[in-house]
């Protein structure tokens, strides 16, 4: 076992890459990544980075230099040959392996057929949007999951006019009517100009049409329809993706296909035993962290002595002054109950149909929040 | 070794309370408190920290 590689270069193709040699491999590493960036941060693109007050340096993970690896960035992958154990390169190499992990993420969706809007999952398009968020520009975002929330309230933030659109009945489709109302109300109270329920009809650069005809103008138009798996490039390589294109593993992140390929972050879709091993994909930072760490030791070990990944998927999200915070399966729950509320603090749990814990969620209320991933990360190693 | 935290960025996550609950800790009122001064023998577990932060606000010096 002498050469890995890695395939995406970002959070959890790096987080794989430290492990790969924290857990000993001497051999070769090499880190692809069709970016020409150095592996950065996320999270910041609709928050920090986007109102201004981070730069794109504040935002590149440390401890890159540091690592023993050779990267090939600005280099996407184009194709698997498992037979001949090669990744193919757009340029025309080819990086052999023993072991590969698989990182290579999520795209945003876009609108078909639309030019000229936006979306935002790079640093160049957090830099272009934020450049277009002038105080009093018109802001219209298709969308109002994480993304399309977070970056209503930045852009609020910075003075412009925020219309938000969603044909679903309230805003983070995960969190269910009750907290998803709460939302609604906080983006309401900040002036957005919020739409639910509302279907969209065409999107172009200079605006939204609705459902029914009426059109909103704007001068930035902004898809925020989440993330779609970047697995393409797998196409012909005979591994198994789930209906959504995420690439099917074992619990522990392995290929159901294939002991030499492995999975990490948001292309990976795994059974987690706190949902009773039901498949899962989640685009969440924590997890995409730990997932590279775990597949980064487990590429190099024997698959029979590999782990599996038990903890909750754990997520946040920053709105105006709200901390919002869930772990484990809140949108696949049953029952979401509100338990504590006191103020802008609110706390809810999450059931199934048999009772059993199976999410939390908290507003501004962190430390309750922890006490809840500790206790849903022993439930899920017992299930 | 010294643990900085960069209380502008800190969120209050408590990833970082995670893997170094003796180091770092969340007080009743969400805000961080962490030991400035770590023995060496748990610089695997700051560093585990630092990892875990999404704000990137935990450094170690020395
Ligand atoms: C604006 C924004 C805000 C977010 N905010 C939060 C938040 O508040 N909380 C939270 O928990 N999560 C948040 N997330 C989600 C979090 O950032 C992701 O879960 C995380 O980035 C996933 O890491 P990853 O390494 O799996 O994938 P990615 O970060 O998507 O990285 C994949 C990398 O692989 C590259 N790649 C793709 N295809 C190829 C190829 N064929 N060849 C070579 N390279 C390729 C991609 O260009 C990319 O660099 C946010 C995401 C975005 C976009
Ligand atoms: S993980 Fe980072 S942001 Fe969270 S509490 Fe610790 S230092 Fe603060």
């Amino acid at each position: 076992m002498d050469r890995v590689v890695v395939v995406g270069a970002s959070l959890a193709g790096l987080r794989a890459a430290q492990a790969v040699r924290a857990s000993g491999h001497e051999g070769s590493l090499v880190v692809v990544g069709d970016e020409e960036h150095p592996p950065y941060n996320r999270p910041p693109l609709s928050k920090g980075l986007l109102a201004g007050a981070q730069s794109h340096a504040d935002c590149v993970f440390p401890g890159v230099d540091a690592l023993d690896a050779e990267w090939r960035l600005g280099a996407a992958a184009v194709g698997l040959d498992r037979d001949g154990r090669t990744v193919a390169l757009a340029d025309g190499g080819r990086v052999p392996y023993d072991r590969l992990v698989v990182a290579t993420g999520c795209r945003a969706r876009t609108w078909p057929g639309a030019e000229g809007v936006v979306t935002l999952r790079t640093v160049d398009d957090a830099v272009a949007l934020g450049r277009a968020l002038q105080p009093g520009a018109r802001l219209a975002i298709v969308g109002a999951g994480f993304v399309g929330c977070e970056v209503a309230a930045t852009a609020r933030g910075l003075g412009c006019d925020v219309t938000l659109v969603d044909v679903a009945p309230h805003p983070l489709l995960p969190l269910g009517p009750e907290l998803g109302g709460r939302c609604a109300a906080l983006h309401r109270e900040h002036g957005v100009d919020l739409r639910l329920s509302t279907a969209v009809d065409a999107v172009d650069r200079a605006g939204i049409t609705l459902a029914g005809g009426e059109r909103v103008d704007a001068d930035v138009v902004l898809v925020a329809l989440g993330g779609v798996p970047n697995t393409e490039w797998l196409a012909g390589s005979g591994l198994t993706l789930d209906a959504r294109g995420g690439l099917r593993c074992d619990g522990t992140l392995t290929s159901v296909d294939d002991p030499d390929v492995l999975a990490a972050g948001d292309v990976a879709a795994w059974p987690h035993a706190l949902v009773g091993g039901e498949v899962v994909r989640v685009e969440h930072w924590t997890t995409a962290a730990e997932h590279g760490g775990l597949a980064g030791r487990n590429a190099v070990v024997d698959p029979a002595d590999r782990a599996a990944h038990v903890a909750p998927p754990y997520f946040w999200s920053d709105q105006y002054a709200t901390k919002i915070q869930a772990v484990g399966f809140p949108g696949r729950a049953a029952t979401l109950a509100i338990v504590e509320e006191d103020g802008p603090r609110l706390l809810a749990e999450a059931h199934d149909a048999d009772g059993r814990l199976v999410g939390a969620v908290a507003f501004n209320h962190a430390k309750r929040l922890a006490a809840y991933r500790r206790r849903l990360a022993t439930e899920a190693v017992a299930a | 070794m010294k643990v900085h935290v960069d209380m502008n960025l800190c969120q209050s996550h408590g990833e970082c309370v995670f893997p170094a609950p003796d180091v770092f800790e969340l007080g009743d009122d969400d805000v961080l408190v962490w030991k400035e001064e770590v023995d060496e023998s748990r610089r695997e577990a700051v560093q585990a920290a630092a990892d875990a932060c999404p704000m990137m606000a935990i450094r170690i010096e020395g």
